[in-house]
């Protein structure tokens, strides 16, 4: 099979031909098009966030002083568990779908995505599914109130009516995924442009690949204990209660089994972000390609081994807590691996610090924070102490928040102008940076402090000794999510065009395919082929 | 755009469809109305959970319909090509791995009841005193015939009915692979006469599951809820039962196909993922009859 050459102008003139897409509601509604489920997907996240965020808000307010002033514990539990369904099923992963949507096709050299249409329907599912999920809200007894990991039996003995409502929208959701995790998975394999062999492929792709291969893994176990949830609670099965036979710790073993690879399918599509950012602003090519592709296989396979570093205070077999806390830290060296490169790449470097890079940089700084004190709950003597405090929540929220959503963040400010052919308002930009970096700080870093003296999660009032450091958390909290109104500013601007057009190329030290198409990228982006030397 | 795709140069890419909007809508249906079918089912309340549940799965079957019809139409037009071939093929290996995925998830759920959780309570390991404090004069064994509040049950045998339903289906794994080998060497009168062949095996493996159903509610006492080892049978056997039924309905559906002359040794995507679904249900029964039945 011979090939085309595809250079940037004729690129252009296939752009010049082919932009006509359809318009109006219709594009959206029926499009098979990866740039356009791409930006529906980023859109829904960024909504969903605000939206979890939101929740998130109510939570602290409540905690800014100690007693019940806002809300009831009821209501307070419905705020835990639907903030963080809501921030992990809505916005971390979607958003990160929506990446791989836009970037993963033009990145390998590809047309579109292996299967279209499949693809508009794993993200037509997620609205429904969330419509459905918030609609438990006005049911009696209200939304979910079992926290967003919904252990047996608290989501059967103990749920309200909506626990039938949160498992078929769980199940829906699952469905998205799968799909859309198969999609990725089949456009990598069998879309790569020739001469773009595996291990050419930017690190994005490289990370998105093992994530997708990860959610096809455990989305499905997923589907299964929300099942056994809903025939235990409706259908009187006891697969987790023992006076049938069962026990409401294998919920926590299948949860788990699930819930720890799902916490690095939203980890490893940011480490490929960040891959990207760092040597395009530190001018030099990534420090250990390779190494860096083995390392995040390793995470990937190391996260199956791990769950039950969940659970050491369910009074598991000794072997068995020895078992998972070693597997546990083990999984910092292939870490450690990824944060040496990145230092390295930037070591000696011609070093710029745009926003991306900042938040990039960010990233690096909080997630090794977030990263440290994961080896620290991975103890298992100590994890006694640390167990389902504030501690537990200061560290998810540093990896999370500080390490997924600022990532997610840059790459946002990274691939805007590709994306909507103007350059995103650099000071709006910055300003958001900074008033993220030093709130999100003052959110999280506290925490650690209240959590190791002792204060419990998913509580609604907490002892008097609490109330300073609580009070500053609230105030973190509200400069936090106040920051992220900058955000949709900026995007809203790009959106509507309102900034100066951005070149092919806005970064002179980016690499990749993206950057050899005009900004914004034309509909299809390559026709035939392009070749990769 | 569709003209120039028989370069094998091009990609592939198809046009606008509405069907995906149709299939989450669908879902979006199903999925409200059977949470709250199923809330209203369990108060004996009435309400509108089902009307919701059956508009879902009319949409559902329309868009079935509906969206593999155009997939036909375009596939016989030749408007596909090898690469988009090879996309089906890999997508559908990767959703047969998620589905032994799924059902990993529940023989997960039967090895730890009856390795932990069942021993667990009748005393083993350190637990010594939730055996004697808990659930006294609790008898920790498998098949779990009474269960630590005292629910009995029988154990379904695996001799007979079980054993007579494994060998039908691995018959008719052969059988499919027969079938498929007729299409490979153009064979059409071999290839539907194995098909139909399959069908019927797959049809008589489902009328006898139905009749063991009968016969453990009725006879043995064994119910969905008659404790671990009734979840277990029923979840396993009940998913497994209703991936035979979906597996029957595509070979009923690839049987049409054969019958309108679709599909030669070149261009027959849809029947063999019809067939590695086939083999997969089979593969997972085998797993199914050691350890559900046998063990």
């Amino acid at each position: 099979m011979s090939t085309i050459v595809t250079d940037t102008h004729s690129a252009h003139d296939a752009h010049d031909h082919h932009d006509h897409h359809p318009k109006g509601i219709k594009r959206w509604l029926f499009t098979t098009n990866h740039k356009d489920i791409g930006t529906m997907y980023l859109w829904f996240s960024l909504i969903m966030f605000f939206v979890g965020g939101s929740m998130a808000l109510m939570i602290r307010a409540e905690l800014f002083q100690p007693g019940m002033q806002i809300v009831d514990p009821h209501f307070f539990n419905q705020m835990t568990t639907m903030h963080g369904v809501i921030m992990v099923f809505g916005a971390v992963m979607p958003a990160f779908v929506g990446l791989a949507n836009w970037m993963i096709p033009m990145m390998i050299g590809a047309p579109d995505m292996a299967l279209p249409r499949m693809n508009n329907w794993s993200f037509w599912i997620l609205p429904f599914a969330f419509l459905i999920m918030l609609s438990s809200f006005f049911m009696p007894g209200g939304a979910p109130a079992f926290g967003w990991t919904f252990y047996a039996p608290l989501s059967t003995t103990y749920s309200t009516d909506s626990t039938a409502l949160f498992v078929f929208s769980m199940h829906i959701m699952g469905m998205s995924s799968i799909m859309g995790a198969i999609n990725v998975i089949v456009t990598i394999m069998n879309m790569r442009a020739p001469g773009m062999s595996y291990m050419k492929m930017p690190l994005f792709v490289w990370t998105w690949f093992i994530t997708a291969f990860l959610l096809i893994a455990v989305m499905p176990v997923l589907a299964g204990v929300v099942t056994m949830v809903l025939t235990d609670k409706y259908f009187g099965t006891a697969f987790f209660d023992a006076a049938g036979g069962g026990d409401p710790v294998l919920f926590q073993h299948l949860f788990w089994f699930f819930g720890h690879p799902e916490v690095y399918i939203m980890i490893l599509p940011s480490f490929g972000i960040v891959s990207a950012i760092i040597p395009a602003f530190a001018r030099k090519p990534l420090f250990g390609y390779a190494s860096m592709v083995y390392a995040t296989a390793a995470i990937a396979g190391l996260s199956f081994l791990v769950w039950a570093h969940h659970m050491f205070t369910t009074g598991m077999p000794t072997f068995a807590s020895l078992f998972f806390m070693y597997m546990t830290m083990l999984i910092a060296v292939p870490t450690g691996v990824k944060v040496f490169n990145w230092v390295s790449t930037m070591w000696r470097g011609a070093m710029t610090f745009e926003t991306p890079m900042l938040f990039s940089l960010a990233f690096v700084v909080l997630f090794t924070i977030g990263g440290f004190s994961g080896i620290m709950l991975a103890i298992t003597p100590v994890d006694y102490q640390y167990h389902d405090t504030y501690f537990v929540v200061a560290h998810f929220h540093y990896v999370l928040v500080s390490g997924a959503v600022f990532s997610i963040m840059a790459a946002a400010y990274y691939w805007l102008p590709k994306w909507s052919g103007v350059m995103y308002d650099t000071f709006l930009s910055k300003l958001h940076f900074w008033c993220s970096l030093i709130s999100v700080n003052i959110l999280f870093f506290p925490m650690h402090f209240v959590g190791l003296a002792g204060m419990p999660r998913r509580i609604p009032d907490y002892a008097l000794q609490f109330a300073d450091i609580n009070a500053i958390v609230s105030v973190g909290g509200f400069l936090f999510g106040f920051s992220q109104l900058i955000f949709l500013a900026v995007c809203i601007k790009c959106a509507l065009k309102k900034g100066e057009p951005a070149p092919a190329k806005p970064w002179e030290g980016a690499e990749g395919l993206e950057w050899t198409v005009p900004s914004p990228a034309p509909y299809h982006t390559f026709d035939v082929p392009p070749v990769i030397k | 755009m569709s003209t120039e795709n028989h370069n094998p140069q091009k990609y592939y890419v198809p046009d606008q469809s509405i069907w995906p909007l149709v299939g989450a809508i669908a879902l979006g249906l199903i999925a409200f109305g059977a949470g709250h079918y199923t809330i209203e089912w369990s108060k004996q309340e009435a309400g509108f959970g089902h009307y919701f549940l059956g508009a879902g799965l009319l949409v559902m079957v329309v868009m079935l319909v509906g969206w593999f019809g155009d997939q036909i139409r375009e596939s016989r037009a030749g408007l596909y090509n090898e690469q988009l071939g090879r996309s089906y093929k890999q997508g559908m290996s990767w959703f047969i791995f998620s589905e032994v995925m799924f059902f990993m998830a529940f023989f997960g759920a039967l090895f730890y009841a009856r390795m932990i959780a069942v021993p667990w309570l009748g005393g083993a390991g350190n637990n010594e005193m939730t055996g004697q404090i808990l659930w006294p004069g609790f008898e920790a064994i498998w098949p779990l015939t009474t269960t630590p509040d005292g629910t009995t049950t029988q154990s379904m045998g695996w001799l007979g009915l079980p054993l007579i339903n494994t060998v039908i289906l691995v018959i008719s794994s052969v059988t499919l692979h027969f079938a498929h080998v007729g299409l490979e060497e153009g064979k059409r009168q071999k290839l539907k006469l194995w098909l139909v062949i399959t069908i019927v095996l797959g049809l008589i493996f489902l009328g006898l599951q139905g009749y063991e159903y009968v016969h453990a509610y009725r006879d043995l006492g064994l119910t969905l809820d008659s404790g671990i080892y009734g979840n277990t049978f029923f979840m396993l056997t009940g998913f497994h039962g209703l991936h035979v039924t979906l597996g029957a309905i595509m070979m009923i559906v690839m049987a049409g196909r054969v019958f309108a002359g679709h599909f030669t040794k070149d261009d027959q995507f849809a029947f063999q993922a019809t067939a590695w679904y086939w083999h997969f249900v089979d593969v997972v029964w085998l797993v199914l009859f050691v350890f559900v039945y046998v063990l």
